[in-house]
């Protein structure tokens, strides 16, 4: 058989892809929640400098023509973080200087409409500040009081670190989970193929129904392709079985009428080189409508194995009432048929099917059976019931005693099957539709047997 | 090493030496290899017991110990951060400031409570409540003030027993009577009430907490506010001369803090310091000796402890500074 052509592989795609787009929307993930941190981390230490530096702005006032700025206690209290934050600030007055860090710049005069954000470096690290401008109105002037403040980030980085943390954590746990269930979606999908594929090994040989069972959508018109595919085939079987019988049928019954003619010509005719050709005449005819009648007895078996009608029979009486039919064409042969075994066989099967079989390999022995020779037909019903038809002939070849039985599968080498080799198809399809099957073997003496086992 | 320390002491010994100093020792001059240049306002008798034990530990360390004003020692260290290794001031929040301002070396190797130390920089090491200290002489047969509204009553039953006989805190020259002062005012209207009173009977304003309880010793004042109850008690005669009150109405209590300069020579053996620091003044070591009181804050809830935070800063500002010394000085300066 034929090897498919394999390119890549669906389930690696599948997982691949689910696994990747997994990974991507983890770390997706991870820096989602903590841009989304940063940001409200930042927001949190703005809002406090904010309320830190309008409570010490809502403290400036004009008393004797001075700007006084009681800062409350409270505005530099609520600046404490856990991590000891250090802290900074300057206030102006129209941009010159009064009081808390020069470090910390003037921002412009404008810059009183709204709170202003931004990083600066102080002292050599990294500060978050914000400005806060008011105007105040003395007796005789407008002044205005600017308050930078700044703040390091030493607590905020710290909760980022955190943040990060957990949200790398989180960014693990639901890649972990993605990859889980990635690995199980792509195994439950795969295994619907697996399963079909499964049903379609499992078939007999002969078994072309359509697949009744149910399918994802995404596998129905494959399903139905395959359905298609085996009812065409199943249809051009049945259509050359047809043919086969049709054609068996229409050749035996002019043979038939052909022998006779040709046997009274023999009665007739006197020159014996006359007669000798007569007799090959009626022995090619007898060949030829032995054949018909396999071919018949085939496309009959191939039909109702798989209608099975299966009744309860004694294996001894069927095969000696068989032996007593065929006794008279063993007497013409001048071989003698002998049934031996067991009183009674019980078995319940096909009769009419285990007959053709028995039949067929009666007939095979009495074709290599050598003339005044005996033909042993075994019925056994131990260890399982079986039925052993040995002739006195050559033998089967040796070198194809091995290789004989697996050439009667379905298929194989049709035009090989014809002859002895029909009749061994004929009982191998038998005893398979009865679960059971052929064995053949040389005996000591030089014969051939075949035995016909049956399940029990 | 040495040969550095030499170079610093030749660049800035002049300084050094120049400075005016209450007072200058050096421990275990004699088999020192290093020296640790400690500037402090905690009087030297009160200290040195911690030295000692630093000292038996290291024997190869010696500690020049400076004692000078909490005011001056924010100023020195500013001016010569190199000057010192060790700060140790009470004003809670000039160190604060310094640290803040980037001064003081993160110390890492040392494991102190949260509440007790700022930044891994600042070191608190002793509790220490202001007290009101009263010569009990001049209280024989009148009630003994326990609150600030009970001493305002007491002074204003007898002015004329207690002019020029009430003493307090310079807050103009000290860090630490400025850091009272503001936290009272923090606390109470009953602080400004006080004052006025004591601005009233003509007070006696006082650089350091020493001469304050000379004269109370001596008799020449009567009542000292805002003292520390430490430099009372370790002094042998005030036992039958002097009553320490601390406060009932609203406490103050401060913490002693230390730091290492960031720009120390010897860092190592400043941060061993802290550690031994620490360590001596930890309310779990039984073994020390120290005549200072220990860290801790259980059990006196009530005795809020003033906190190490940036809100320190607060009326250490310029323009808050100017605006408290001229409300203090128009309450307690009354010509």
């Amino acid at each position: 058989m034929d090897n498919p052509t394999v390119s890549g592989s669906l389930r690696y795609r599948l997982g691949l892809t689910l696994i990747g787009g997994a990974a991507v929307l983890a770390v997706l993930l991870f820096f989602a929640v903590r841009s989304y941190a940063v940001q409200v981390a930042q927001q949190g230490q703005d809002n406090i400098l904010v309320a830190s530096v309008t409570s010490m702005l809502d403290a400036a006032a004009i008393r004797d023509n001075t700007v006084e700025v009681d800062i409350p206690y409270a505005a530099f209290s609520m600046l404490t973080t856990p991590a000891d934050d250090r802290v900074f600030y300057a206030i102006f007055q129209d941009g010159t200087f009064l009081s808390g860090y020069r470090d910390l710049g003037y921002l412009g005069p404008d810059a009183g409409l709204e709170n202003i954000f931004g990083f600066a470096n102080v002292r050599g690290v990294l500060v978050r500040q914000v400005s806060a401008s008011r105007t105040l109105i003395g007796a005789n002037k407008r002044t205005e009081v600017q308050i930078v403040l700044a703040q390091t980030q030493d607590a905020l980085s710290a909760t980022l670190d955190q943040i990060s943390r957990n949200a790398a954590l989180l960014g693990v746990g639901f890649f972990t989970l993605a990859a889980a269930l990635s690995v199980w979606a792509t195994a439950a999908t795969m295994g619907q193929l697996d399963r079909l594929t499964t049903s379609v090994t499992r078939r007999g040989p002969q078994d072309l129904r359509p697949f009744k069972n149910s399918v994802p959508q995404e596998m129905a018109p494959l399903v139905q392709s395959l359905n298609s595919l085996m009812a065409r085939l199943d249809q051009s079987l049945s259509q050359s079985e047809d043919f086969i019988a049709e054609a068996a049928h229409r050749v035996r019954t002019p043979l038939a009428t052909v022998r006779s003619y040709a046997e009274a010509t023999l009665q007739r005719v006197d020159k014996e080189e006359n007669r000798e050709a007569m007799r090959s005449m009626v022995k090619a005819i007898d060949e030829s409508s032995r054949a018909a009648g396999q071919l018949l007895d085939h496309a009959m078996i191939t039909f109702r194995a798989d209608h099975l009608e299966r009744e309860d029979i004694n294996l001894v009486e069927l095969v000696r009432d068989l032996v007593l039919r065929m006794t008279p064409i063993a007497e013409m042969k001048d071989l003698s048929l002998s049934v031996q075994g067991d009183g009674s066989v019980p078995y319940a099967g096909d009769a009419i099917l285990l007959q053709n079989a028995v039949r067929n390999l009666v007939d095979n022995a009495m074709k290599y059976g050598p003339a005044e020779s005996l033909i042993d037909i075994t019925v056994r019903a131990e260890p399982h019931p079986h039925i052993i038809v040995c002739d006195r002939g050559p033998g089967f070849p040796p070198h194809e005693i091995s290789t004989l039985t697996s050439r009667f599968k379905r298929g194989q080498n049709a035009e090989n099957t014809i002859g002895s080799g029909l009749g061994l198809t004929i009982a191998q399809d038998v005893a398979a539709a009865h679960g059971g099957e052929i064995t053949l073997e040389n005996t000591s003496k030089g014969g051939a047997c075949v035995t016909l086992s049956l399940s029990s | 090493m040495r040969y550095v320390i030499t170079l610093f002491l030749i660049m800035f010994g002049q300084e050094v030496v120049s400075q005016e100093w209450e007072d200058h020792q050096i421990f275990n001059a004699e088999t020192a290899t290093t020296s640790l240049r400690i500037v402090s306002s905690t009087d030297t008798d009160l200290f040195a017991p911690l030295i000692e034990a630093f000292v038996a530990k290291h024997p190869d360390v010696g500690v020049d110990y400076f004692v000078t004003g909490t005011a001056e020692i924010d100023r020195l260290f500013r001016d010569k951060p190199k000057a010192f290794d060790i700060a140790i001031s009470s004003a809670m929040d000039l160190q604060l400031k310094l640290t803040n301002d980037g001064f003081a070396l993160r110390l890492n190797g040392v494991l102190h409570p949260e509440w007790a130390q700022w930044r891994q920089s600042l070191f608190a090491f002793t509790s220490e409540p202001a007290a009101i200290v009263i010569n009990k002489a001049a209280f024989s047969g009148y009630p003994i003030p326990r609150t600030r509204q009970e001493l305002i009553q007491a002074l204003r039953a007898r002015p004329e027993a207690f002019r020029n006989r009430v003493g307090t805190y310079d807050v103009r020259k000290s860090g630490l009577g400025y850091l009272f002062a503001t936290q009272d005012a923090r606390a109470s209207e009953t602080f400004w009430r006080l004052m006025e009173v004591m601005g009233s009977l003509n007070v006696r304003l006082y650089c350091c907490s020493g001469e304050m309880i000379d004269d109370l010793i001596t008799g020449r004042i009567f009542v000292a506010y805002n003292v520390l109850g430490s430099y009372a008690a370790v002094r042998a005669e005030s036992q039958n001369a002097l009553e320490i009150i601390l406060p009932s109405d609203f406490p103050t209590t401060m913490m002693r803090t230390a730091l290492v300069s960031r720009d120390t020579l010897v860092p190592q053996q400043a941060e061993e310091f802290i550690q031994h620091l620490v360590h001596q003044q930890s309310g779990a070591n039984e073994a020390a000796t120290s005549p200072l009181p220990r860290l801790g804050r259980a059990g006196d809830a009530d005795r809020a402890t003033i906190a190490l935070e940036p809100a320190l800063m607060t009326f250490l500002d310029a323009l808050k500074r100017a605006k408290f010394l001229s409300e203090w000085t128009s309450a307690l300066i009354q010509d």
